[in-house]
């Protein structure tokens, strides 16, 4: 086999086939697309859920399901999306196929390691699918608040160890993505050559390391409470439950960077290259990164406010909190200037990347109105907060995931798909998406409860729009994923370089080889320099 | 598949782990200033109830067994094998002399009635009941490490004797030190703080 063969058609290791030679690979690209399949499962099924939820308040009191049954939904929903979904999402497909390649490296550097965060990744979820069914569907909310948590009857033990497995597996990406930059980077490539994209797996990947250990110390001792009644946390014995929450929010606060900066990642990629432009600001960007990684682990006390803090320490965080929107919207800024007097490309990416400034916007700004104590006040634990989270979290980190499942799906698989779909799909999506979150604004400032599977009939003219626009939006995911798997069925070859982009993944052939570079890579200067690419390979990017 | 010669690379790698290792520990440390803080009397009560020679002679098998591992390293760097087997072999009876300490430790404190969740220590005072949930806690953590630095030194020996480590490719060897290290020096934070300062 040439060495241009690509590493679908190449097993790795070479003596299994099939799918021995898939489950057995140590091939970042493969583990990457095994992450794919796993992962979009888990999300089809977190959103069934939340759509099961939306229809149940579409109208107040009990259509659909019971108030048990819906508050195992929200907790399934909010375990699934968080923990099976949005924090290994993009890292764990994107980052492991791309990082790689994007610096000029034929692997991973614990390859076996990475092989073992999938299984640990899967052994995570299917011990989550178990606890459904032990001793009752958890009750709890993803954030496992005790003493509830330690006294409910369901089966939360297995749940909150099912989440300690899916740290362990991040952990250990984050370890393998931090050691493979440092020594696998090609010998040409020095820190402000970077590609974007790796920059911010790299500034994730210490964002897991850090902070994961302190949630996965917190879960155990839940787990020691559930079994053999500790008392740490328990009040009635002298635990202090304020002490969970504490730590709880010291990873699960930096969590939430985890999952937004590999989205602005994928958004800094996209944003030049179909503006073939160099991007506004590499190393405002880079820094930005590092500054959000750094700043957001200083501000995990803001989700407490109202969980008794003395005055100064409410000020500090909500301080911190505003301090850690600079650096967020440096990267807005710099992803706008970008596109200033750029020649711009319209294309899927460009069309999501474009729906994630605004979503995310919005979503930052109602974040700073959270932040301040004052408004917190009134707006705590009401649906307000379930439109911020989700305006960043699925119009940020989601629209993210699709603006780059359609950047480097003709590089994943090397197969263009319907461009007209794609667009409608994201239109679908976000418009659904507008009309699904924003009444939960208004709905929160009117004083709507979040989990609470009812509500008093003047909050259901709001509520069953928000539940129409559940209905497009899941329509338009729906009619994306059927564009993307549609591409399988009529080949339309992409070639290595389908939107002209610069950096080093564009310069292998789609899908690429399985040692990822048949010939020695040439490192540009600066990784978004259009203009040296055009001079080095003239006709490219049409 | 390339096979990586890059040690300091590997080397880094298990920093890094190492690093997550401290900072599951270090949640448990900061529960313990808190409660330390809250009830202090308490905690100074309850921590002359704990055996310190036990303690101390643990912690002299531990930090012995931490020498034993670090000299099986040096020996292999001289292709020693036989004496690594040996030193290796040393470490690990050391660890489980260190298990079977504690767990004669535990016993009597079982014995008293002393164990999470039991009456006694549900109707005594609010920060001995802290206290032991800490000890019993941590120690257990830390006694979990120890099994898992037993298996992976037994792991070690076992490809020493069959060749798979030698003085050319030693790296899962010098982890596994490391490994066993942190776990040495864990114990000597937890020892002064449970046994030594209240």
């Amino acid at each position: 086999m040439s060495a241009e063969t690509s590493f679908f058609n190449t097993p790795s290791p070479a003596r299994y086939k099939g799918l021995g030679a898939w489950l057995l690979t140590t091939d970042h690209k493969r583990i990457g697309l095994m992450y794919l399949v796993v992962i979009l499962f888990w999300f089809a099924i977190g959103v069934t859920a939340g759509l099961f939820m939306r229809t149940q308040l579409m109208s107040p009191g009990s259509t659909l399901m019971e108030a048990q049954t819906y508050n195992a939904f929200f907790t399934v929903h909010g375990v699934i999306m968080i923990f099976l979904f949005i924090i290994p999402g993009i890292p764990a497909i994107f980052g492991n196929f791309l990082l790689p390649i994007q610096i000029g490296a034929e692997d991973v550097f614990f390859p076996r390691l990475n092989l073992l965060s999938w299984y640990l990744y899967v052994a995570g979820g299917i011990i989550a699918i178990i606890s459904l069914f032990v001793s009752g569907a958890p009750d709890t909310g993803w954030t496992f608040y005790v003493p509830f948590s330690i006294t409910t009857k369901t089966g939360v033990s297995i749940t909150v160890f099912a989440v300690f497995v899916l740290g362990m597996s991040s952990m250990l990406t984050g370890i393998n993505f931090i050691t493979t930059v440092h020594r696998l980077r090609h010998r040409d490539m020095g820190w402000m050559q970077i590609p974007l994209f790796t920059w911010s797996v790299y500034g994730t990947a210490w964002v897991q390391l850090l902070a994961t250990p302190v949630i996965a110390v917190t879960l155990l001792v839940v787990i020691f409470e559930r079994l053999f009644g500790v008392g740490l946390f328990d009040p009635a014995k002298g635990g202090d439950p304020i002490l969970f929450q504490h730590l709880f929010w010291m990873y699960s606060h930096p969590a939430v960077y985890i999952m937004i900066l590999p989205g602005m990642g994928i958004i800094s990629e996209v944003f030049p290259v179909f503006s073939r432009k160099s991007v506004f600001g590499y190393k405002s960007i880079v820094a930005a990164t590092m500054a959000i990684a750094v700043v957001g682990s200083f501000v995990w006390a803001h989700h407490m406010f109202v969980s008794g803090m003395s005055d100064t320490a409410v000020l500090v965080f909500s301080f911190l909190t505003f301090a850690v929107a600079v650096p967020s919207a440096v990267k807005v800024f710099n992803w706008v200037s970008t596109m200033y007097r750029g020649s711009i490309h319209v294309g899927p990416p460009f069309l999501f990347a474009m729906v994630f400034i605004f979503l995310f916007t919005v979503g930052g700004l109602t974040g700073l109105v959270q932040g301040a104590a004052g408004p917190n006040v009134h707006i705590h634990d009401t649906h307000w907060v379930v439109g911020h989270f989700h305006f960043v979290m699925f119009g940020g980190t989601g629209f993210a995931f699709f603006a780059g499942l359609h950047f480097w799906w003709p590089k994943f698989f090397g197969r263009m798909y319907n461009f007209r779909r794609a667009y409608a799909g994201a239109v679908l999506m976000a418009a659904g998406f507008i009309m699904h979150y924003l009444p939960m604004f208004i709905l929160g400032l009117k004083g709507m409860p979040r989990r609470y599977y009812t509500y008093l009939p003047e909050f259901g003219p709001l509520n069953f729009i928000a539940g129409i626009g559940a209905y497009i939006m899941v329509a338009g995911i729906v009619l994306t994923f059927v564009n993307l798997l549609l591409s399988f069925r009529k080949a339309e070859p992409a070639g290595p370089d389908p939107w002209g982009g610069t950096t080093l993944e564009w310069t292998v052939p789609s899908p690429p080889p399985v040692q990822n570079f048949a010939v020695e890579p040439v490192v540009l200067p600066f990784p978004y320099d259009f203009t040296a690419k055009e001079k080095m390979k003239p006709g490219s990017g049409t | 598949m390339s096979v990586h010669t890059d040690h300091k690379g590997v080397q880094f790698g298990m920093w890094l782990f190492l690093y997550t290792e401290i900072m599951l520990f270090g949640g448990l440390f900061v529960i313990y200033a808190t409660y330390y803080y809250q009830y202090t009397n308490d905690f100074i009560a309850a921590g002359k109830e704990l055996e310190l020679v036990m303690g101390t002679v643990n912690t002299a098998v531990l930090l012995t067994s931490s020498l034993t591992a670090a000299i099986a390293i040096e020996a292999m760097r001289k292709d020693a094998r036989k004496l690594v087997i040996g030193l290796l072999g040393v470490t690990i009876l050391l660890a489980l002399t260190f298990l079977c300490i504690k767990y004669v430790e535990w016993g009597h404190k079982f014995a008293h009635e002393i164990f999470p969740g039991s009456e006694k220590l549900a109707s005594g005072p609010h920060g001995v009941t802290m206290f032991y949930g800490l000890y019993f806690t941590m120690t257990g953590l830390h006694a979990l490490h120890v099994i898992i630095g037993i298996l992976v030194l037994g792991v070690c020996l076992a490809f020493t004797a069959r060749g798979k480590i030698h003085g050319g490719r030693m790296d899962i060897l010098e982890n596994s030190g490391l490994y066993w290290h942190l776990v040495d020096i864990i114990w000597i934070f937890l020892f002064p703080l449970f046994y030594l300062i209240l």
